[in-house]
């Protein structure tokens, strides 16, 4: 259900998003999905990739400061109210949105949200009352 | 790890405190101690008078004689010395004996100009390492410990003068000098070190540096940090021992009075008992000079006792200390000084406030689970000074979201000012991006100038 997002600490200057990507790329781990956060001074580089552990091993090793995170992945149809009809089975709930970020997956018409919640296991309940699905691990790989 | 184990495990490995036939002079009655400083004393102002021309020149402006000092406490008669007149009388301005009766010349690495110089005679070098010995044992050390000296061996006096005091005591020496951090924690792991000889910052930086390399630093043989020739805080201490179940103990010396040795932490880690036989300490003020009450904080003044070479009187160290009043629970009858935190030389002038660049380190220290690296920039902006705390990301300190890293900006930034009452900007930067120094760290960046 949860799947793991690689978070990586970046400072805001020229060349520090490169580096660790080009890590992922020497380590033949493939990103599925990428955000950036940024303030003045530093950014927060956010991945889904196809290995997280591989990942996160050959990112620490070149000396980078790595956090995995579980993340929900949403799949919604990629057209008009795809993201609204998604928000709307959380309506009302307690649950609230720390961060999220959106990709096309390339899946048949669909994109995949990338949702961190404060409360994932009742996002998780309320979304598939809802009948929308949610993408594990195997299916990024 | 399960914390109990480990708390008993560093119980297992310290050494009890014992007495050891290398510590005998730190235990001489005090009247005997003080009857030894006067003759000592005596000597060495008449050595001092007869053969250096500044410190004549400067008793006969005071009308003084050595005769004149009758008493330890007419030590107060007597001129002090400064940084500056080693340097004015570089090279050997300063010396005593003739060049014939030098056995060693050591320099202080000089940031401006010129380096200080100091000599040593063979009775000199002798004394240095019987005080390094002391000072091993001090902190229990003996016969069959392996001592890796990881201070630079060269002009500086820490290497050499950590070296022999090691083999003194007959301790099997591994001197590795500085530098190469992954050989160190090779040979620390196979040869079965127990203790390390080094700055603190570095020994943060090997522990980094095992961390790396998969080396875990709690389980090598390693029991002693003899760590020196940086200020560092009570709170590094912990950190130190905490996650690398080792003792780390403070040593105090400086070059210009013999190096490392002057003082040293015994087992109680609560105080430097200083080597007072062979070094007079005294607390003044540092404004006016005047001594302060027993117990109360000034700059340390050093009077070599029994140094041949390159005698000083009345020598203003810049360190900023206290004695102890209480008698240490080990028995020694020689006295201590607070941990010193701070130098004069230290102090920076930031919108006219004093900072010590070890208060910024508390605080980092304060904000839970961070012993971060950082470095202190000052620049100035429109006429006004800036302070700015570049501190490295912990994975404790790493949140994944970017409210949580601001927070974490935010309270570093209000908790450095209340204690250090100058605004300070908190940058926060990738790890390993700060340079790690082999030797002194490298805490302030000063760009007001330019």
């Amino acid at each position: 259900m949860k799947i793991t997002q690689l978070s990586v600490f970046v400072e805001n200057a020229p060349g520090h998003v490169l580096a660790p990507c080009r890590v992922l790329a020497n380590a033949g781990v493939n990103l599925r999905a990428l955000s950036l956060a940024d303030t003045k001074t530093f950014g927060i580089l956010r991945m889904i990739v196809s290995d997280w552990r591989q990942g996160a091993k050959a990112l620490e090793e070149a000396g980078f400061l790595v956090k995995a995170t579980e993340v929900l992945a949403v799949e919604v149809p990629d057209r008009p109210a795809g993201l609204s009809q998604v928000l709307a089975a959380l309506h009302g709930s307690s649950v609230n949105i720390e961060y999220m970020y959106a990709f096309p997956f390339g899946r048949g018409g669909k994109a995949t949200l990338i949702f961190r919640f404060d409360k994932p296991d009742v996002a998780i309940a309320n979304l598939q009352a809802a009948g929308i699905s949610l993408i594990s691990h195997s299916e990024l790989e | 790890m399960n914390s109990r184990s480990t708390v008993s495990n560093l119980e297992a490995k310290t050494t009890r405190a014992c007495f050891s036939p290398a510590s005998a002079l730190d235990f001489v009655p005090r009247r005997e101690l003080q009857q030894l400083q006067l003759s000592r004393l005596q000597a060495v102002v008449a050595l001092s008078y007869e053969n250096v021309a500044l410190f004549r020149a400067r008793m006969l402006e005071r009308g003084l004689m050595p005769e004149d000092i009758q008493s330890l406490q007419d030590i107060a008669k007597l001129p002090f010395t400064v940084k500056t007149d080693l340097r004015d009388t570089y090279p050997f301005g300063l010396f005593a004996v003739p060049m014939k009766d030098v056995v060693r010349l050591h320099a202080s690495s000089g940031t401006t100009g010129k380096p200080i110089v100091v000599a040593y005679t063979k009775a000199d070098l002798d004394v240095w390492t019987s005080v390094v010995s002391r000072s091993f044992s001090a902190c229990g050390l003996h016969e069959g410990d392996i001592v890796q000296v990881a201070y630079g061996y060269g002009l500086f006096t820490g290497g050499l003068g950590a070296h022999y005091g090691a083999e003194k005591l007959g301790a099997a020496v591994v001197p590795s000098s500085v530098g190469n951090t992954d050989r160190q924690i090779m040979l620390m792991s196979d040869f079965g070190t127990t203790a390390i000889c080094c700055t603190p910052t570095y020994f943060l930086h090997m522990m980094e540096r095992a961390g790396a390399m998969g080396v875990d630093v709690r389980k090598l043989s390693l029991r002693a940090g003899i760590f020196g020739a940086e200020p560092w805080t009570e709170g590094m201490r912990q950190h130190i021992q905490q996650h690398s179940n080792i003792k780390a103990f403070d040593i105090y010396g400086l070059s210009e009075i013999i190096g490392p040795g002057i003082g040293m932490e015994c087992v109680c880690q609560n105080g430097l008992h200083i080597f007072e036989d062979h070094f007079y300490p005294e607390i003044v003020d540092p404004e006016t000079g005047e001594l302060m009450p027993e117990g109360e904080e000034g700059e340390l003044v050093l009077t070599t006792l029994s140094k041949q070479a390159m005698p000083l009187l009345r020598y203003r160290t810049r360190d900023i200390t206290a004695f102890y009043t209480e008698a240490c629970e080990c028995g020694r009858t020689i006295r201590r000084i607070r941990r010193i935190g701070q130098r004069c030389d230290d102090m920076l002038i930031i919108r006219g406030i004093n900072v010590f660049p070890s208060q910024v380190e508390s605080v980092l220290l304060a904000v839970e689970g961070t012993l971060p690296h950082y470095q202190i920039i000052l620049t100035r902006e429109h006429g006004l000074d800036q302070m700015e705390v570049q501190v490295e990301v912990t994975p404790e300190l790493f949140s994944d979201t970017v409210g949580g890293l601001e927070a974490m900006e935010r309270t570093l930034a209000h908790a450095m000012e209340r204690v250090l009452q100058v605004k300070v900007r908190i940058t926060l930067v990738e790890p390993r991006t700060i340079q790690r120094s082999e030797g002194k760290a490298k805490r302030v960046i000063d760009r007001r100038q330019s």
